[in-house]
């Protein structure tokens, strides 16, 4: 095929695909209309009219749906990247104990994991919250005057208090998607060839030594596509929020359907900050993952 | 090659176009209940008294009742129903979808819901006159609102209760801190184990959900009643005839406790309007004369097919909420008008 020929196809296939979007576009707008529902995004400046138990920036009642719907991002955001940075830390360190020598800590880590991937999240959500916060009774759980104080009303840190529900959400979702790390570490360790340990245990370096400075870098760049699905995963999964009673952006948006009924335009949103946000973890795990390659050479 | 590609999209538009296009778009919602023979009603099932799954798996409750008075009704049998328990977030999308023929699920009528610009659902009569409340540990020593101030409150989301919670503490000046569950149970378990010093919901699954209680008379419903609340059974809004008949359906229900036909006289009472022709009301009442029911895409006789089925609507009401059910609650605002309370039918004329 000469050259013209084939970016005369690859045109045409762009606007059959932009035709066929189109087409189901109108067809939703068409159908939607006709049940008499419309589209449109007018509702988003209406004042939203409901409270919220947390909200990171000023909120009140008679804000915009829009603005409730960016506390409710920003709620998820900050569960989010705070069971982010706690699942990298627990994953990686059950991944080392998980492939290390002390052969107590390999099955402990084993059984850890094995019990934790194979029960539902949701499950492990409402046990967090409902048999694990909610049931400590009148006075705290764990308390370490000034620093740390874990009770019915959630925890404090250094005088800084998260609720319940935000603590049993980044508790469970850290716990769950830190079982999901640890084998995606002692894969990439185990993807390093054996030659390579034997290689410093001959030149004489000790066994802490080789791991971090020989066995470690080496291993890096076969961590980073599997955190990077292990975080989207993660990201998708704090929506379960809604089932223990935290505020992030599906729990808002539920709330928000019920009231102006627009199913369509809400998930719609929805969907575009997922993507959004799950945009920005890729792109910034594509940053390291270059850094990483460019430090290698 | 491009032929082969032609021909390809152009199946494909085909697909899509007619993928779009409404199926059944002549066909009311009416008549499709009836040539499914089966209606398929969306309740709540988490509700005891209203609607509630039994141990063989079978619901019951005074919204269940309520859809078998509409399959007797329209189908003419009050079996052939199939039950979809819905969240309170999902029930008016289920009905837009089509998924549902109609919903009996303790939904507040409001306008947003009843308006085209709004759910775009039409309602049905009220069945159950309802006001929100709130509900308190009896040792907490709480016994009005302006008590609740900087407490939480548990309380269902996509719900008019979150709504009315909210106008009230606002109005009152009064901060708060809402804890929100998607799902009733959820509420209760939050309220139970202590996150919340209150929660709150219509008054009548207050008193439905303190029933279940071990100790239920450590918990105390404040007198402060927060909004009215009246809960009616609701359809599509596009869908007329399938409104009437629901409309009439319930108002069928009244009427018959206003005449004091049950469903243990009802066969005495069709004997009674057909050997005398001078009872006139009560023979278009019954489908005897006047040919009411096929005015509204229903035979004649649907109304005895209903209370044959499940008695007029004191008997419904005392089946489920009655003093001897599981769920007691004072008849109060729900008794008919002619006792003193809000249900009240225009005539079958």
């Amino acid at each position: 095929m000469s050259k013209n020929k084939k970016i005369f196809f690859q045109i045409l296939l762009v606007f059959a695909v932009l035709g066929f979007l189109g087409i189901l576009i109108n067809n939703l707008i068409i159908n939607l209309t006709r049940t008499g529902i419309g589209f449109n995004f007018n509702w988003l400046t209406k004042p939203a009219s409901f409270s919220l138990a947390e909200h990171p920036l000023p909120y009140s009642p008679s804000d915009s749906y829009a603005w409730a719907l960016f506390m409710g991002w920003m709620n998820s955001l900050k569960v989010i990247i705070s069971s982010l940075v706690l699942a990298t830390c627990i994953g990686t360190l059950i991944g080392f104990l998980r492939v290390g020598k002390n052969s107590f800590f390999r099955i402990i880590t084993a059984g850890y994991i094995t019990v934790i991937r194979q029960t539902p999240l949701l499950i492990q959500l409402m046990c967090w919250y409902f048999v694990g916060f909610l049931s400590i009774r009148n006075n705290s759980f764990l308390n370490i005057t000034n620093i740390l104080n874990i009770s019915n009303k959630g925890i404090e840190l250094f005088g800084f208090s998260f609720s319940s529900e935000f603590s049993a959400l980044l508790v469970g979702l850290s716990i769950f998607s830190s079982a999901f790390i640890a084998e995606v570490i002692r894969g990439g360790i185990q993807s390093v060839p054996l030659g390579q340990w034997e290689a410093f245990r001959s030149l004489g370096i000790s066994e802490k030594h080789g791991f971090i400075k020989i066995i470690i870098p080496q291993a890096l760049p076969a961590f980073i596509p599997g955190l990077t699905s292990q975080y989207l995963n993660l990201a998708k999964n704090s929506t379960l929020a809604i089932a223990i009673g935290y505020a992030d952006i599906y729990a808002i948006n539920d709330t928000i359907i019920n009231q102006t009924g627009r199913a369509v335009e809400c998930f719609i949103i929805l969907l575009c900050s997922f993507l959004i946000l799950n945009l920005l973890i890729t792109k910034i795990m594509g940053i390291i993952d270059k850094s990483i390659m460019k430090s290698r050479i | 090659m491009i032929n082969r590609l032609f021909f390809g999209l152009a199946a494909f538009g085909i697909l899509v176009t007619g993928c779009a296009s409404n199926q059944n778009e002549n066909i009311s919602r009416l008549s499709l209940i009836q040539k499914r023979d089966e209606l398929i009603c969306g309740v709540s099932g988490k509700i005891p008294g209203f609607s509630f799954i039994e141990r063989d798996g079978s619901y019951k409750g005074l919204d269940v009742d309520i859809c078998k008075a509409f399959a007797a009704a329209i189908i003419g049998d009050s079996e052939k129903i199939q039950f979809r328990p819905l969240t309170a977030a999902e029930r008016f999308l289920a009905i837009k979808t089509g998924d549902i023929d109609l919903l009996s699920r303790n939904t507040t009528l409001t306008l947003s819901r009843d308006s085209f610009g709004g759910n775009g659902l039409t309602f049905a009569p009220v069945v159950f006159h309802d006001g929100q409340g709130l509900m308190v540990k009896k040792n907490s020593g709480i016994v009005s609102i302006q008590e609740l101030a900087n407490k939480s409150i548990c309380v269902g989301s996509g719900t008019t209760t979150e709504q009315n919670i909210n106008d009230t503490f606002e109005s009152l000046s009064l901060p708060y801190i809402p804890i929100k569950y998607q799902d009733l149970n959820q509420v209760v378990a939050g309220y139970l184990q202590g996150r919340c010093q209150a929660m709150t919901s219509d008054r009548s699954q207050l008193a439905a959900v303190r029933s279940g209680f071990k100790k239920a008379k450590d918990h105390i419903i404040l007198d402060d009643v927060l909004s009215k609340e009246p809960l009616a059974p609701a359809s599509d809004g596009s869908e007329q005839k399938l409104a009437d008949a629901m409309r009439w359906t319930v108002y069928a229900l009244i009427t018959a406790e206003e005449l004091g036909i049950t469903q243990s006289n009802i066969a005495d009472k069709v004997q009674l309007a057909k050997n005398n022709p001078q009872l006139k009301s009560l023979r278009r009442f019954l489908g005897v004369d006047g040919g009411l029911g096929e005015k509204i895409g229903l035979r004649n006789d649907f109304v005895i097919n209903v209370i044959k089925a499940t008695g007029n609507y004191g008997e419904i009401y005392d089946r489920n909420l009655g003093r001897d059910s599981d769920v007691p609650i004072p008849r109060g605002l729900n008794e008919i008008y002619s006792k003193g309370g809000l249900h009240i039918s225009p005539p079958f004329n």
